[in-house]
């Protein structure tokens, strides 16, 4: 994982402010749509391992997957402990991000001023590579651990002000017409009319930046380099790589992966749930 | 339905009579300008006054400005001139003139994350009126619109002709004294249309209010009003204001009827010479 690649993702990511469909579908097909990804992934592995087998591929370079699963489960000790300091991070970081970027685009969309004053800011924030800016994030914390929260923090906060912005400027004209014909507060406006329509907006920016905080938190890991009983899962990959314990280091993948999925899958069924009674994104159709 | 619903005076010609002539004045304004930020003159010198029970339709081009006279009235934006009196009305906390005014858009403005019943319970709600307290009401409302089975309903679920209902219900639910109507029925077909003319009718002539509707339809105005104010474009201005004195309750042997034709010739007459009157 380069900073590169993060950056690159968290722009396209920040741009999708649509939150996608779940699609719609029958009993058969539900089954199928876990079936046919299940079988898919089980003939690659079962085709990894033939080739390893059969090619006599040494571990240190290409473990077999029988081999990862070991050593997931001999280093799960190991593992999952690092496994939870960089899950504490992600979330954390996830979830300053949510309040700070929800209660910053509150503020922002007061007036234009404000949005003109400060609104360049969070954009700098979010070009300036975070490997760049996490040595002096280093430098200025008292630990390493606050200076992860920070590092993941700051890329995982601008989708959701960038989205929920967005969101709450995109009212319907009318709508705040009538607001404005039966004298609501602006308190009222922004709690009965701005906020639940940027709803889905910052339902897409939580989906992004929920996969972005452990992102962050995996590569300002790589930055810091801590070692002991604060390592996180990008500690232990590094280690596996200068041992050549490649099992490990797969396995320590996998772990990542598997985190990564369930966030992006969790973050998705909170956006379904909230949304599935009115916006189009969550209603399925017949045609 | 509300089509049911007829008040025992309302077949009096007598009565319709008089209140297409209107009543006491509701709402004046007097010498009105409205000139937009870019320099579009929208209003010029517009005089008109609005009495109590009557139904006014506004008819004319697009671009002549009958949209903005709405808003106006509704106090949505400020004239750049002229005075708006509203004669009756008492004055609220904050000393601006209590309205009571309700206001259909020509979409149907409705919150698509909350159910028809929410979306009617809006005006009571920025009221501070609690949800116990206002479900009667809102009940009511619906069951005016014909829709009270669909109080738990979301927008999406609706039809065009159903969200449009909803929209009307929540105008009616403050029991305003002046209903404004901005082409609310202009999206809709042909069919849910007149059957939206006729519940309006019917509901104006059990309740009341004043309405002022907006249109550029010339069959819509003549079939529902007693009064039509006709418009010119550039800069907008009225340009005619014809009397359609025939008797309430009207049906489909009115929209059939040779006066309803004479009614309609007129009032298209009318609008030509508007559209002509308007520069290119």
């Amino acid at each position: 994982m380069t900073a590169v690649g993060v950056e690159r993702r968290a722009r396209a990511a920040a741009g999708d402010a649509a939150p996608r469909a779940l699609p719609a579908a029958g009993p058969r097909e539900r089954a199928l749509r876990i079936l046919v990804p299940v079988f898919m992934l089980a003939l690659v592995v079962a085709a990894w391992q033939a080739y390893v087998t059969i090619a006599d591929v040494p571990h240190y370079v290409l473990p077999s997957p029988l081999r990862i699963a070991q050593a997931l489960v001999a280093d799960w000790d190991i593992l999952s402990r690092a496994l939870l300091v960089t899950l504490r991070t992600t979330f954390l970081a996830l979830i300053l991000a949510l309040v700070g970027g929800m209660l910053l685009s509150v503020v922002l969309v007061q007036s234009r001023w404000i949005e003109l004053a400060f609104f360049p800011y969070a954009v700098i924030l979010q070009v300036t590579p975070i490997v760049a800016v996490a040595p002096l994030i280093l430098i200025y914390t008292e630990t390493t651990q606050q200076a992860l929260l920070i590092c993941a923090f700051l890329v995982a906060f601008f989708p959701v002000l960038a989205n929920t912005t967005q969101g709450l400027k995109s009212t319907d004209h009318n709508l705040l017409n009538l607001f404005e014909l039966y004298r609501a507060s602006r308190w009222q406006t922004l709690l009965y009319l701005k906020v639940p329509n940027a709803l889905p907006f910052f339902l897409a920016g939580l989906r992004i930046a929920g996969g972005l905080a452990l992102i962050a938190a995996v590569v300002a890991e790589f930055a810091a380099g801590t070692a002991g009983g604060n390592a996180g899962l990008a500690f232990r990959l590094l280690e596996s790589q200068f041992r050549l314990n490649i099992p490990r280091l797969f396995a320590a993948l996998v772990l990542l992966s598997f985190t990564g999925v369930l966030i992006y899958a969790a973050t998705s069924l909170v956006s379904y749930l909230l949304l599935r009674k009115w916006h189009e994104s969550a209603i399925r159709r017949e045609n | 339905m509300p089509s049911a619903i007829t008040s025992p005076i309302a077949g009096d010609p007598r009565v319709a009579g008089s209140r297409a002539a209107g009543g006491r004045p509701l709402v004046s304004l007097r010498d009105i300008s409205k000139t937009f930020s870019n320099g579009t003159v929208a209003l010029r010198g517009v005089d008109l006054t609005i009495g109590e029970r009557q139904f006014v339709s506004l008819l004319g081009p697009s671009g002549c400005g009958k949209s903005t006279v709405l808003r106006i009235i509704a106090g949505l934006g400020e004239p750049t001139g002229g005075t708006i009196d509203w004669p009756g009305a008492g004055h609220d906390a904050s000393g601006r003139p209590d309205r009571e005014i309700g206001f259909v858009f020509q979409e149907p403005t409705l919150m698509p994350w909350a159910t028809a019943f929410d979306n009617v319970r809006l005006p009571l709600r920025l009221r501070g009126v609690s949800k116990a307290a206002a479900r009667e009401r809102v009940m009511e409302a619906l069951e005016m619109v014909g829709l009270e089975k669909f109080a738990g309903s979301y927008p999406r679920e609706l039809s065009g002709g159903m969200k449009m209902r909803v929209s009307i219900a929540r105008a009616l639910i403050t029991r305003p004294k002046l209903l404004l109507m901005d082409e609310p029925f202009a999206a809709l077909d042909e069919i849910t249309r007149f059957r939206l003319n006729d519940d309006l009718l019917n509901l104006w002539e059990t309740f009341g209010w004043t309405v002022v509707f907006v249109t550029h339809s010339v069959f819509e105005s003549v079939y529902l009003s007693g009064r039509i104010v006709v418009m010119a474009a550039r800069p907008g201005r009225i340009h005619a204001d014809l009397a359609i004195d025939a008797p309430y309750p009207r049906s489909e042997a009115f929209r059939m009827s040779e006066a309803y034709n004479a009614f309609c010739r007129r009032a298209s007459d009318a609008l030509h010479a508007a559209m002509e009157a308007s520069a290119p």
